[in-house]
């Protein structure tokens, strides 16, 4: 190839393209490299070591999730729903299919109501588990990634088990769920959730109190309450600055008002409170599915609506209103009147919203994600100015920043 | 105590507000666009909604004014949301910029900018943010044939 | 004017002596892949359980991931490229030197996916050549290790010509 590469075209306009000072430089970071998970353009201004601004550029992975979902119908949207925070993918599939709830008006039976909020405390451990392995890695500790990763490996089998799929499950159904537990699925959970303890464990006992690890992570991308509110930060982040603010407390939904739980906080706003607080919520998940798998009751997972419920398939084969029935729902898409609604649930990485209009009909007229990803990277550079440059790495990690949620 | 909030929302905004329905647990309030600004300084200084959601937009091509703007607000305080819209018309897509009040703004904004066309008066940073630099139209219009592509790199012949 | 001089015809023991060395060679790149992980989507969540301890790529010799183009052989584009992506994927696949192979990580990569809107590049074999694909969404371990081994086949049985047309 004998092309000059700066022949290819350039996607961004940075926002600055001057230092401010004599012998600034301005350097590139992204959006394919190595230690920003996912990907993201950091131009950033730099004074010897030390990051003066920086201008954060997302977009690299904007699949048009919007203008796909306008031409599917409510249930045939759910995969595109599933691959915005692809690492809890079970998480976005029930706030989904929970916004579209409250527009037709259903209520979902008790024990979806119970596995909802199980699977969706399995996810959040899940993701908890790759941005502190994520983070980790990128200061060094490689064992600890092993570790962390191996036990989410376990939880993937574990999952692939109940939906068929490890990473990506189209699980959530309107009115209830795909399917009910396997046999033997909640013994095996309870093999997992006593491993959590050993690797997480292992993992606090590798860095918790590890000289390196404090002098890389505490005082590094401190923001306080008031700013972070103002920015927008919700979930760990914001949690992590001494705010207890959370929607399964605040504003609770599926199950949660009926368990016992804390709200992990941190003290200054700084790296290593996040990593803590995220270490912390797994220990607060693990305890809510115990709690859950306590109260489950057998009893049908999805409620007895013609509307959005899928037949049994003997009654298909047999009766002609089923028949009907089932075409009608594939074919159209269950009828939806016409509304908005905005419906949010806990995420992962903060409050995750699905603001859905309808004009009736089996497809949508818009399905707005709002995700928390994207406000956070519209705050990051709060977190990063200041510091010096090998502080954006694990800044960067310990936001959570996931492609698909943050550009959708 | 979500309730009384709306109430106070309600009679204090009575006069801008064309519309306010409680639905689905959110006061959803309609305004005339010139009033925006007015109202989002008053939702977040007198009645604590310290929490700026989103910024989107929704195309409804039939009708005149064609755009809806929907901004959404959170209190930490008093934990219920509100939804605030107005309609602007095609040929004069603008509304006034949050991003003094509320720093999340600034991505929000350039998103719905950039997806419908709505242009933010004293927002001075309009750049794309999702697309890239050449993409031209606004793709979430209904208008926009959703597999128009615009490749940056041209295609090489596959064997 | 002369007629050109006929062309020599190689020796049998000329050639007994290039497929050993080809195959020799072939060997020794096949298990020494320095894999460039061009990590953009859901995919990646596999290709770290792919690299990590359950599943490991370490045994085929491909474990240390390169990050830089210059020194690494195997781009593993992982996950959907976008238009606005692709500019720097046809960068990063020039830089890096021959012999270089190309693996389309995920149905994302090999075809669009079910994303076919105006926002994703329809497969990355539309910008730069591809060697394997391996659909999935995302695909499973084995899946990839299969892949990696079905790469490693065609490494074994590929020519590996020291003196090219360009050098």
């Amino acid at each position: 190839m004998s092309r000059p590469l700066t022949s290819l075209p350039n996607p961004i306009r940075p926002a600055f393209d001057k230092g401010t000072s004599e012998g600034s430089v301005i350097v590139n970071i992204g959006p394919s490299h190595p230690a920003t998970h996912g990907t993201i353009q950091i131009v950033a201004e730099l004074s010897g070591e030390r990051v003066v601004r920086t201008d954060v550029h997302c977009g690299y992975l904007h699949r048009g999730f919007e203008k796909e979902c306008e031409s599917h119908t409510w249930h045939n949207l759910i995969p595109y729903v599933d691959r915005l925070n692809y690492c809890s993918a079970l998480i976005n599939d029930f706030a989904y299919c929970e916004a579209v709830e409250k527009l037709m008006g259903i209520e979902i039976t008790p024990r979806c109501r119970y596995l909802r909020t199980l699977l969706s405390e399995y996810s959040r451990i899940a993701d908890h588990l790759t941005c502190i392995a994520a983070a980790l890695m990128e200061l060094g500790a490689m064992t600890a990634f092993l570790y962390l990763v191996t036990i989410r490996d376990y939880i993937y089998e574990h999952i692939a088990d109940l939906t068929g799929a490890r990473v990506t499950y189209s699980f959530g159904r309107i009115g209830g769920l795909a399917r009910d537990l396997p046999e033997g699925w909640l013994k095996r959970l309870e093999e997992i959730l006593d491993q959590m303890d050993t690797f997480t464990g292992r993992v606090h006992g590798l860095v918790d109190r590890n000289r390196i690890f404090i002098d890389r992570m505490r005082d590094v991308g401190v923001i306080g309450t008031a700013e972070a509110v103002n920015w927008g930060f919700t979930g760990p982040i914001l949690r992590s600055t001494g705010a207890p603010r959370d929607l399964r407390k605040d504003t609770p939904y599926l199950a949660y008002a009926e368990l016992d739980f804390e709200v992990p906080v941190g003290i200054k706003g700084d790296n290593y409170d996040r990593y803590y607080v995220r270490m912390r919520e797994i220990d607060e998940s693990t305890h809510m599915i115990r709690q859950v798998i306590d109260k489950l009751q057998p009893g049908p997972i999805s409620v007895d609506d013609r509307r959005c419920t899928l037949p049994e398939k003997h009654l298909v084969y047999t009766e002609i209103e089923s028949l009907i029935n089932h075409f009608k729902l594939i074919m159209e898409g269950p009828q939806v009147p016409p509304g908005e609604v905005y419906s949010a649930h806990e995420g992962a990485n903060g409050e995750l919203g699905f603001y859905l209009v309808s004009v009736g009909g089996g497809v949508p007229w818009k399905v707005h994600c709002r995700s928390p990803s994207f406000v956070h990277v519209g705050g990051v550079h709060k977190m990063l100015d200041g510091y010096q440059l090998a502080d954006i790495v694990p800044t960067f990690g310990s936001i959570n920043m996931i492609g698909g949620e943050c550009d959708r | 105590m979500g309730a009384e909030v709306f109430e106070q929302v309600r009679t204090a905004l009575a006069t801008q507000a064309r519309e306010a329905v409680v639905a689905h647990g959110i006061l959803a309030l309609t305004i005339e666009p010139a009033s925006l600004g007015e109202v989002a300084r008053q939702l977040k200084g007198t009645f604590g909604f310290d929490m700026f959601l989103d910024v989107t937009a929704v195309d409804w091509p039939e009708r005149d004014p064609r755009f809806d703007v929907v901004h959404h607000f959170y209190s930490t305080q008093h934990r219920v949301r509100v939804r605030v819209k107005t309609r602007v018309p095609e040929s004069d897509p603008t509304v006034e910029t949050l991003v003094p009040l509320y720093g999340s703004a600034r991505y929000m904004e350039r998103e719905c900018h950039e997806m419908y066309g709505i242009v933010f008066r004293g927002n001075g940073d309009l750049r794309p943010i999702l697309l890239y630099e050449g993409f031209v139209g606004h793709p979430l219009r209904k208008d926009y044939p959703k597999q128009h592509e615009q490749p940056l790199v041209p295609y090489r012949e596959s064997k | 004017m002369t007629t050109p001089p006929a062309p020599r015809q190689p020796s049998a023991a000329f050639e007994y002596l290039t497929t050993k060395k080809d195959e020799f060679v072939g060997w020794a790149r096949k298990f020494s892949l320095f894999p460039y992980p061009f990590v953009t989507a859901c995919c990646a969540m596999e290709f770290m359980s792919v690299s990590s301890t359950l599943y490991d790529t370490d045994r085929f010799g491909a474990a240390l991931p390169r990050f830089t183009p210059r020194q690494s052989d195997l781009l593993m584009v992982v996950g959907t490229v976008t238009h606005k992506q692709a500019p720097i994927l046809l960068k990063v696949y020039e830089q890096m030197c021959e012999p270089k192979w190309v693996i389309a990580f995920g149905v994302c990569a090999s075809s669009g996916g079910f994303y076919q809107n105006y926002a994703a590049l329809p497969g990355i074999d539309k910008i730069i050549p591809v060697d394997l694909y391996i659909p999935g969404c995302p695909p499973r371990p084995e899946m990839v290790i299969d892949g990696i081994m079905k790469l490693q086949d065609r490494i074994a049985r590929d020519r590996h010509p020291i003196i090219t047309k360009d050098f």
